[in-house]
């Protein structure tokens, strides 16, 4: 009986031995490794490295230039909350059955599809200032609806830059946000939907009264995603730009610092900060929105 | 049956070693470090799949690599790949020397080729590739410092010989600008990060003399007026002010530049040897393509000089256990490849043909000099200054003053050059 008993506690760990294995490799480890490094001075290479205690996080909270990037995150937290804002709008509208439905969700997940490196790439031309090349297709566009008055340089004007980047942001990942509500949207009750219309409740209560509601934990999810996303934004603005122009976010910092300067002890610590960050956002999201139930009815 | 094969290969290295001894050389047994395939690790993804692979390693094959193979592998991002590599064992047989490895690490990846003493009578750059006397790496080609100009465009704006001062530099720009409105007088490729560097690395010992980065390891305000650091800079700075650089620099693009210098849409771009024969190559017009040395003379002679220095230094794992065939194929690489003078630098070695950028500067006398090693035992000072200062290498610091100079971050430029020499000041204490 016994030998059947541990036998049935054994199985478990058993199948899930492969991917918590995997985890411990590929995650733990090198999380414990940062910590490491981060109380070091080691340059990424040297065999030997030198114990510095606190020094690298000292300068972390010090070093205006690695501060300052903090800042960048605004720019795409604002961006966000305007992608959950169209997101959850258009999800709106294309749950309500509009003909050809299927096609626009495709239309507007697809740049989620598309990889950062092609994204940039188009944006880059898309963004162009004209000199010698010719003018980028965004200037062009504008010239031909008359608007030729509010063309700037998109990566070049130093106030304008992360407003371009974030806008970017938006186009790609909004998609995903979509698909997200969408999916919560049709996992609401239809039946609550025929309701309100015998009641004759319009589109708009609708909306305010069964679809808000409905997905509460979604658009809360969305939100703390949003949050943690916009800290760690890196592979658009660093491949169009190479942080370059007020662009530097704080992952860009920290690989900067880490390749380019040589200093992974210092960029390791700098890598502990923005997982502590994130930890702490996670940590503010589960108790403010426990796992509460929504009763609709 | 352990002990009998470790019998057996005891007798057999002690035949071969026996035979040698008496002059026979095995046939059929591979000699020690000899191995069918080597691997090679180049930043030139460009030509690594066609002149690397169809035409270098098939002639060492059947040459001086007695049948050996040479696999190249090309990395874009070569220096952070490579760099990664390095923490293990395996980065290949040959390969270059990523740029942040300081020389006092040399000898813990590097196998040593042999004594500086020796080797420099054979080849130029030594000094750039070694440690305490052993050399550890070796030139690919060589470059010489100067900058590309399109010389219809300067021409068509009146100017023929190549201005002598910095001051004069900029004038000459603005008579481009002015006799040319549509040219862009100098381009920064600000986009690329790595361009731009030129305007700090490639002014050092032009006023200050064949010790200029000797100097500058020990000084705590090397940007200050007249030295070499500050002209380069300073250089940059103004030119961005006067408007003589590009409108947006953050959309130039590397590869787009290089016709366009070509057709002459833009005059000037502040780059080394090298890039001469990649604008010559990307139009119509390679005989519009000209070298001009750095517009700073010798303050001595009063003469144009110009510093050659090496480029990537190639380098041998001293983990490889293909220590003879790598050494074959540096050997042949270096000597015998043509490498150097397809891409029209200094040859590394002393007997090699150099490449033909160089016809402007010998028709006005230019003299060439090379930077003076550091002195024995402080090989990594200049390296560890920078390192300890945490001035970037990548572009930051160019693309700081670009940025700066047109208006679009906060600051000036005695603000700049007063950081960057806070910055140095520490990095030079760190050396105790």
């Amino acid at each position: 009986m016994i030998k059947e008993r541990t036998k049935r506690q054994f199985i478990p760990w058993f199948y899930v031995a492969i991917p918590l294995g995997l985890l411990a490799l590929l995650t733990f480890l090198p999380v414990i490794n940062m910590f490491r490094y981060s109380v070091t001075n080691w340059d990424g290479v040297d065999p030997t490295r030198q114990y510095v205690g606190m020094s690298n996080y000292g300068k972390v909270f010090t070093d205006p230039e690695i501060f300052h990037t903090l800042f960048v995150s605004i720019y795409y937290f604002g961006g966000a909350i305007l992608q959950i804002i169209f997101a959850l709008f258009l999800a709106t509208v294309l749950s309500y059955g509009l003909r050809g439905a299927n096609f626009y969700k495709s239309l507007l997940v697809f740049p989620f599809l598309l990889n950062a490196v092609a994204v940039s790439l188009v944006f880059r031309f898309l963004f162009r200032g004209g000199d010698g090349l010719g003018p980028g297709g965004l200037d062009v566009l504008l010239q031909h609806l008359g608007l030729g008055r509010f063309v700037t340089q998109w990566t070049g004007n130093p106030h304008v830059v992360n407003f371009s980047l974030a806008g970017v942001s938006i186009w790609r990942y909004i998609g995903f946000n979509i698909v997200l509500f969408l999916g919560a949207i049709q996992s609401i009750n239809p039946e609550l939907f025929e309701a309100a219309q015998l009641d004759r409740a319009n589109r708009w209560h609708q909306f305010r009264y069964i679809i808000l509601p409905g997905i509460r934990r979604i658009t809360a999810l969305s939100v703390i995603l949003a949050v943690s996303g916009s800290i760690a934004v890196f592979d658009i603005p660093y491949i169009m730009l190479g942080g370059a122009n007020g662009s530097t976010t704080f992952v860009i910092a920290t690989v900067k610092t880490a390749f380019n300067l040589g200093r992974v002890g210092l960029a390791s610590s700098l890598a502990v900060v923005l997982l502590g960050i994130v930890l702490l956002v996670t940590f503010v999201q589960r108790t403010l929105f426990k796992d509460e139930q929504v009763d609709l009815v | 049956m352990r002990k009998r094969l470790v019998a057996g290969v005891v007798s057999s290295v002690l035949a071969a070693s026996f035979l040698t001894a008496i002059g026979f050389t095995p046939a059929q047994a591979a000699p020690a470090g000899w191995c069918k395939q080597i691997t090679v690790l180049t930043n030139r993804t460009d030509i690594a799949p066609t002149t690397f692979t169809k035409v270098y390693g098939p002639q060492f094959t059947a040459g001086a690599g007695n049948g050996t193979k040479v696999k190249f592998e090309a990395f874009t991002n070569y220096n952070q790949d490579v760099l990664t590599m390095m923490n293990t064992k395996n980065y290949g047989d040959v390969l270059g020397i990523p740029n942040s490895i300081t020389p006092a690490q040399f000898p813990k990846f590097f196998s040593p080729l042999g004594k500086a003493s020796v080797l420099s009578k054979t080849y130029r750059f030594i000094n750039e590739g070694s440690y305490n006397g052993t050399v550890y790496g070796l030139a690919q080609t060589g470059n010489a410092g100067g900058y590309d100009v399109n010389l219809k465009d300067w021409k068509a704006a009146g100017i023929t010989t190549p201005p002598a001062t910095p001051a004069e530099f900029i004038a000459d720009l603005k008579k481009i600008k002015a006799a040319e409105p549509d040219v862009i007088p100098l381009y920064t490729n600000y986009a690329t990060g790595w361009a731009p560097t030129a305007w700090t690395n490639s002014f050092t010992g032009y006023a200050q003399g064949v010790d200029g980065q000797n100097i500058m390891a020990k000084d705590k305000a090397p940007w200050t007026a007249g030295k070499d650091a500050f002209i380069g800079d300073d250089l940059l700075y103004q030119a961005v002010a006067a408007g003589l650089t590009e409108k947006d620099p953050t959309s130039t693009d590397w590869e787009a530049s290089k016709p366009l210098i070509n057709k002459g849409a833009i005059a000037t771009m502040f780059l080394g040897s090298w890039s001469v024969s990649q604008f010559q190559g990307a139009g119509p017009n390679p005989q519009d393509i000209g070298f001009y040395p750095i517009p700073v003379k010798d303050p001595k002679t009063g003469k144009f000089q110009t510093f050659i220095s090496g480029d990537v230094k190639q380098a041998i794992n001293k983990n490889s256990k293909c220590q003879a065939s790598a050494q074959a194929w540096l050997k042949y690489f270096e000597q015998d490849s043509g490498y150097a003078y397809s891409q029209g630098g200094i040859n590394p070695y002393i007997k090699g043909p150099n490449g033909e950028s160089y016809t402007i500067f010998d028709k006005l006398g230019v003299e060439y000099k090379s930077l003076n090693p550091a002195p024995a035992g402080h090989d990594s000072d200049f390296a560890n200054v920078q390192k300890a200062a945490g001035i970037p290498t990548d572009g930051t610091l160019e693309q700081n003053i670009i940025d700066t100079a047109r208006g679009a971050k906060a600051g000036t430029e005695a603000s700049i050059f007063a950081d960057l020499n806070s910055k140095w000041a520490t990095g030079v204490a760190s050396l105790g």
